[in-house]
């Protein structure tokens, strides 16, 4: 086999070490599409190479040259893949597609057992409020987005900060983020390479909601300030407070930022400008991946040749 | 079991049948969501019928105590007076057996390191006194 057929199998490596990097730099718009697209292209890239490895492996078995009508001298001078790899090849492939379906069948169910305990909410409107003094605040997947509040984080906000959550809640709905982070979690249920996009696609549709609500309350500074207390409120912590040692401590430095959790960043991307269109570096990632797609079209074009050479070899 | 015995037990349901609303409707107060007749069958424990179950529900529901909504083939049922904290209790029993409950509901904040609060202290008195 061609050596391109391992590019697909070396692309996501790369992209679990870009995605991050992409999903702070991009347009949380931009990067949710770019990161969820190139998630499952290279899960479906991925697999089919492996898929292929495995196929051309077992056409060193006379069995299968026999089934093909194919002749084994005419497979052992094309020298397609190693025995031993295309073993390998194939367990990985079986095991990536079992992964794939139990996690669709998993999330399934889990949609399910929401939209049945949804039905309980009270009232009829997209927003409900559920007694609960712990703050806690969601979107429902599916379409029509029910957003779920608790008094406890209705309590810990001001009535501006309740409407930046709103706006928040509504852009996940109304951007069907629920779609994303599910195509996400499932690419990386196939391949685990793909874990590190997985997460970065849900810092980005949560960034994408943040910045959708920066631009309804049309403040950044309140949609950041919303967010920081009632993340601290979901902990449990007690209501920050303006206090001397808060004076006096320095804002988070860049460093301790890159170490943070998903939290703090979102926060400091909303104190930052939005960020700005990145053509060139958009380009680029889009070319990594259609390279990994190509790689795995052109290994599906040899394997299908190498067939119909040994095909023709077992005729004459 | 001989017939005499399946009288009797049916006497006996019959006489419990009060006590058998007050503890179906006890045991879906107590649910975390909304139950099958074979569900509440269950965790009443007793040898119950499924029919006898499903008997008791309807009565229920008729006097108006309960709710019920079609699940697959069968009903399900939740209390009526929604007493406090049912509704988000049920969701988030939802989300207790779901492990990948985080990808499922959109959260508006995510968990928090101790690390992460100290930040957001930080980012929140550097706000509210941007001279400092």
């Amino acid at each position: 086999m061609h050596v391109l057929i391992y590019v697909p199998l070396l692309v996501p490596v790369l992209a679990a070490v870009c995605a991050r990097p992409l999903a702070e730099r991009l347009p949380p718009r931009t990067a949710t599409w770019l990161l969820t697209v190139s998630a499952v292209a290279l899960a479906a890239a991925s697999g089919a190479a492996l898929g292929l490895l495995a196929m051309a492996a077992a056409m060193r078995l006379p069995v299968i040259d026999s089934l093909g009508g194919m002749s084994l001298a005419a497979v052992l001078r094309l020298d397609p893949a190693p025995l031993p790899l295309g073993v390998i090849a194939g367990a990985f492939f079986l095991t990536a597609a079992l992964a794939a379906v139990r996690a669709a069948w998993l999330r399934t169910a889990a949609l399910i057992a929401v939209r049945r305990q949804a039905r309980w909410l009270s009232g009829d409107g997209q927003v409900a409020v559920v007694q609960d003094d712990s703050a806690d605040a969601y979107a429902l997947p599916g379409p029509r987005g029910r957003i779920v509040i608790t008094t406890g984080m209705l309590a810990a906000l001001s009535e501006a900060e309740c409407g930046v959550l709103l706006a928040h809640e509504r852009a996940h709905a109304a951007g069907r983020h629920y779609l994303f982070t599910a195509l996400a979690r499932l690419s990386a249920a196939a391949n685990p390479l793909l874990r590190p996009m997985a997460a970065a696609i849900s810092y980005s549709v949560e960034r994408w909601a943040d910045e959708r609500a920066a631009v309804v309350s049309g403040s950044r500074l309140l949609a950041a300030r919303t967010i920081a207390k009632a993340a601290l409120a979901a902990a449990g912590a007690p209501p920050a407070r303006m206090s001397t040692a808060g004076v006096l401590a320095a804002v988070p430095s860049r460093a301790e930022l890159r170490k943070a959790g998903s939290v703090p960043r979102r926060v400091d991307a909303l104190l930052c400008p939005p960020p700005p269109r990145r053509i060139m570096l958009l380009l680029l990632a889009i070319a990594l991946v259609a390279a990994a797609g190509l790689a795995a079209f052109h290994a599906a074009g040899d394997l299908h040749a190498m067939v119909e050479f040994a095909q023709a070899a077992a005729v004459s | 079991m001989s017939d005499a015995d399946h009288r009797a037990a049916g006497a006996g349901a019959r006489r419990a049948a009060g006590q058998l609303e007050a503890a179906a409707l006890a045991v879906l107060q107590s649910a975390g969501s909304a139950l099958t007749p074979g569900q509440v069958r269950d965790r009443l424990g007793d040898d119950l019928a499924y029919t006898t179950v499903v008997t008791i529900l309807s009565r229920l529901h008729a006097k108006g105590v309960l709710t019920r909504l079609r699940s697959g083939r069968a009903y399900s049922y939740a209390p009526v007076a929604d007493e406090p904290g049912l509704a988000a209790r049920r969701m988030r029993g939802v989300l207790d057996a779901e492990a990948d409950r985080e990808a499922v509901l959109a959260r508006f904040v995510s968990g928090l390191s101790p690390e992460d609060e100290q930040a957001l202290r930080r980012m929140l008195a550097a706000q509210q006194n941007p001279e400092a």
